[in-house]
């Protein structure tokens, strides 16, 4: 898996991008990810068709500290390929990849319901796991196990 | 209860309420659903190995409507919660409530934000069964001492 073309096209947008015992990994700046994850999926030699999973990280206390990480695998080649973009601040916002992969919906929806990551131009961003009144995100670090229970 | 003659006939006088309390017990219709491990507990009592027909209570419903005990074998959800409540509602008097083991009485091993603290937060519990999960004859000492309070509340005892 050759990622230089897109080194060219997304220049300082991309980080570094390591092999970890044959796993790839990406990090990517915010702005850019719904134009590299269409250039993923488009790009013939990576066609990264398939979004298997998407994820949210929460580094408390590091900063930045948020990651969305976004697992990719190509059904034509058999690779996969990590994507991590690191967000901060305590109401994290990045736009939503729901155009380059659909099933992305219910992903984001479980990473906005846990970690309170809103997804921009997510067409239908409401909690999915816990109730609808539920307050909070919990598997930020800081919510308490036990949650705020109203006496 | 009395045994008086009338003539040829030998008739047996009791008190309607304790009758009445008599056929319930006898006939406990629990409401076949389960929520956790502690509804495979459930199930394996109702199985031959255990018996449940034993102590007249071996008829399970899908339905709310036709059945008398609700038995909440395992963990409720905050999000569950709801539909526990309603199948509860939907149930006719008379009827009780069992919470099978330790998540359905006190939230168990769970003390989290996403599960009920036990049921008796929100269900009125007659029996409260420990075990984690509850044995098949702890479900049925639970049961026979439902059946035990049902006849005690239909002799004008205490809950």
């Amino acid at each position: 898996m050759n990622l230089d073309a897109l080194r060219v096209r997304f220049g300082a947008a991309i980080g570094e991008v390591t092999v970890f015992r044959g796993e790839t990994n990406l990090t990517a700046d915010r702005d850019c990810i719904v134009s590299l994850c269409k250039a993923l999926r488009d790009e013939e030699a990576l066609a990264f068709d398939f979004l298997s999973d998407l994820c949210g990280v929460d580094r408390f206390p590091a900063s930045p500290r948020f990651l969305v990480v976004y697992h990719l695998y190509s059904l034509r080649h058999g690779h996969r390929l990590r994507v991590k973009v690191p967000l901060g601040g305590e109401e994290p916002v990045i736009d939503s990849v729901l155009p380059v992969w659909e099933t992305a919906d219910w992903h984001e929806r479980e990473c906005f319901d846990l970690f309170g990551i809103r997804f921009r131009n997510h067409p239908d961003l409401r909690r999915i796991l816990l109730p609808e009144d539920f307050e909070g995100h919990p598997l930020r670090k800081d919510f308490p196990l036990e949650g705020v229970r109203k006496p | 209860m009395g045994l008086e003659r009338l003539g040829e006939t030998t008739i047996v006088t009791a008190n309607l309420d304790r009758v009445v309390g008599w056929a319930r017990k006898n006939s406990l219709w629990p409401l076949s659903f389960g929520l956790a491990c502690c509804a495979i507990e459930m199930i394996s009592t109702a199985a031959a190995r255990y018996d449940i027909a034993r102590f007249g209570m071996e008829v399970f419903r899908p339905s709310p409507r036709q059945a008398d005990v609700m038995i909440v074998a395992g963990t409720v959800t905050c999000k569950m919660a709801p539909a526990v409540k309603r199948l509860y509602d939907q149930m006719a008097e008379p009827k009780w409530v069992v919470a099978m083991g330790a998540c359905a009485c006190s939230g168990g091993l769970f003390p989290t934000y996403a599960v009920i603290q036990g049921v008796d937060t929100f269900l009125p519990v007659d029996v409260y069964i420990p075990g984690c999960p509850v044995k098949p004859e702890a479900l049925l000492d639970g049961l026979i001492r439902l059946q035990e309070k049902i006849a005690r509340e239909a002799q004008g005892g205490a809950r």
